[in-house]
């Protein structure tokens, strides 16, 4: 089944409901069913077999995502905010491709073989062209819907291929068919290069709600938006809510409108979702927990397990606050140890997935086990009640004298402290240890280490304990709020060295 | 016919037409309205009636499966007839959709 499929569905039962927030005003349904048809017949006209979109969110993407379906096209959204050198290699790999690029960004894009470029305008213009819209589309045989370049916080990134059946796997088990109410709208404001940014669009089609984007995140304009648009639902990564928290308490104003508010893509620190949900008490707060190579969520903790955990006086209950909820139902998931072996509740190893939506595949390179496994490279546990904490990537676990130690289960530690802002632990090199524990602290008015050291002892096994300190006045993060703690190792290790 | 796992069928009698999610564990035969399903791209027989046993409707959206058979198949329009294989009806599938989390 192709993704397209999803959004002729929706615009032919409901041709007339706003399908998208355009710079004009509500576009219809069936006019961005027609924009997508005339863009595929556009589309097929051209060299290249792989649709490229460099550039800044907004209503052109959908279209151009769907366009891309029907014409049988691979669509490759790439990070426009790489450095021009890193951005014409991975353009360059797309080749044969058709590259919609922002004006802007033409000059970047530009001369790289196999690679049409095309602006953001012109492929708008042949979108609404009448004479492409016309056109006859010959059905898709083309069975990867999306390639994705894995965010990269380490090497040379990776193109994840999501297949159509994937995506829509996900999307028909997990969403009712137009399921939502007039009215509801879903504010977008991760970029168009992540998975969350193309799911958001099947599944916000599929279940009816406008589409409205923040071109590029800043909390002000992203509350502006919310606003001026009344927008229902929206989905965040944690470094955004902070920061959006902040706006909304500097103007003493709420969000109204607002009903369900999603967070995911990383760890979302306790302080900021108990400051959200005090700020915020009307909306319904949910957790997901996903990967590009899963098609997006794997498992989910909704609006009442928020509401239970926060008002219960059971600290295993309320503890279920820092989890990402119970897997899906319509996949399978375990932790295993490294031998292999599935371990019981409450101990930690790798987290794998199965499923419909798992894709687990690379561009040339299927990852998943001869009995349809993803191995995550997460590193966590299920909770006895089945509830999943997801404890950072397997590589990020420290293993001190043999022990394996969460950096984030010492990280919600210190930064629950009152002079902490943020934090990294990480793991550096040890000759006694194998590694031992490094705290990178970013603070109002640095507090002496004794005193950080003696909360954490206070809170946490003695072992757990951070032996080397360091403080910033900020930490590395890429553009989708992922904490480069490889950055840090990387510099921390080699200062060590010197 | 051979129900693969993203084809797509037409009703022969209405205007239903569903697209495989799972396919099937053995061959069957995919009706509605009481009639064979043909492939999206081919063409209808004509003549053939709408069988009142199979009038119940399908509805765009929905989801429709045999246990059996293994088979689940989604609408992807709406039409007066109702699914079935072999003659033996398909059951809706009542989905328990999850909070929005994109």
């Amino acid at each position: 089944m192709q993704i397209s499929l999803l959004l002729e569905m929706a615009a032919e039962s409901f041709p007339d409901r706003p399908m998208l927030s355009g710079p004009d005003g509500p576009v219809l349904g069936e006019e961005v069913l027609a924009r997508a048809r005339g863009g595929a017949a556009w589309l097929a006209q051209q060299p290249g077999k792989t649709l490229v979109f460099c550039g800044l969110n907004g209503p052109t993407l959908p279209v151009a995502l769907f366009a891309g379906s029907l014409a049988g096209m691979p669509f490759a959204p790439v990070n426009y905010r790489l450095a021009d050198a890193d951005l014409r290699k991975l353009l360059a790999r797309t080749a044969p491709s058709v590259a919609i690029v922002d004006a802007d960004m033409v000059a970047r894009a530009e001369g790289i073989e196999g690679v049409t470029v095309v602006t953001r305008e012109a492929f708008d213009a042949a979108c609404l062209d009448p004479a492409n819209r016309a056109a006859e589309i010959e059905p898709s045989e083309q069975d990867i819907a999306v390639l994705l370049f894995t965010s990269g916080t380490t090497g040379e990134p990776k193109a994840a291929v999501l297949r159509h059946g994937n995506l829509t796997s996900y999307v028909v088990s997990t969403v009712e068919f137009m399921g939502a109410e007039e009215g509801e709208a879903a504010l977008i404001s991760v970029p168009p290069y992540h998975i969350a940014g193309i799911s958001a669009i099947l599944t916000g089609i599929y279940g009816g709600r406008r589409l409205v984007y923040v071109s590029a995140f800043t909390p002000e304009i992203w509350v502006d938006t919310a606003l001026g648009e009344a927008v229902t639902h929206a989905m965040v990564v944690p470094t955004m809510l902070g920061r959006i928290l902040d706006v909304l308490d500097a103007r003493a104003i709420t969000l109204p409108t607002l009903r369900a508010l999603s967070y995911g893509g990383g760890r979302m620190p306790l302080p900021v979702i108990e400051r959200s949900l005090g700020l915020l008490p009307h909306v319904d707060y949910v957790n997901a927990y996903g990967l590009t190579e899963t098609s997006s969520t794997v498992a989910v903790l909704g609006p009442d397990d928020h509401r239970e955990a926060i008002s219960s006086q059971d600290p295993k209950v309320r503890a279920r606050l820092g989890s990402v909820g119970r897997p899906l139902p319509t996949l399978e998931l375990e932790i295993r140890c490294p031998d292999g072996k599935p371990v019981p509740a409450g101990e930690s190893g790798e987290i794998h997935v199965r499923g419909e939506q798992v894709a687990g595949e690379y561009l040339h390179k299927k990852v998943l086990s001869d009995d349809g496994w993803f191995a995550t490279n997460d590193a966590g546990y299920l909770d006895e009640a089945g509830y999943l904490y997801v404890e950072g990537r397997l590589d990020d676990v420290i293993v001190r004298g043999g022990e394996n130690i969460s950096p984030g289960e010492i990280e919600d530690v210190l930064r629950a402290h009152p002079s902490v802002r943020d934090v990294a632990v990480l793991g550096l090199p040890d000759d006694q240890w194998g590694e031992r524990v490094a705290a990178v602290l970013v603070c109002d008015d640095a507090p002496a280490i004794a005193e950080l050291a003696a909360w954490v002892k206070a809170r946490l096994r003695s072992t757990k304990t951070p032996e080397t300190w360091e403080f910033r006045a900020e930490l590395p993060y890429n553009e989708t709020g992922k904490l480069l703690r490889r950055v840090l190792k990387v510099e921390l290790t080699t200062r060590v060295a010197a | 016919m051979e129900l693969k796992p993203g084809s797509r069928w037409k009703s022969a009698v209405c205007t239903s037409e569903v697209v495989v999610v799972r396919p099937p564990k053995t061959p069957v035969s995919l009706e509605c309205g009481g009639q064979p399903m043909v492939a999206l791209a081919a063409t209808a027989p004509e003549g053939l009636e709408l069988s009142p046993d199979f009038s119940g409707g399908t509805a765009v959206g929905k989801r429709y499966f045999d246990e059996a058979a293994g088979l689940e198949v989604l609408g992807s329009k709406a039409g007066k007839g109702s699914l079935a294989i072999d003659g033996k009806p398909l059951n809706l599938k009542e989905a328990k959709a999850l909070p929005a989390s994109d």
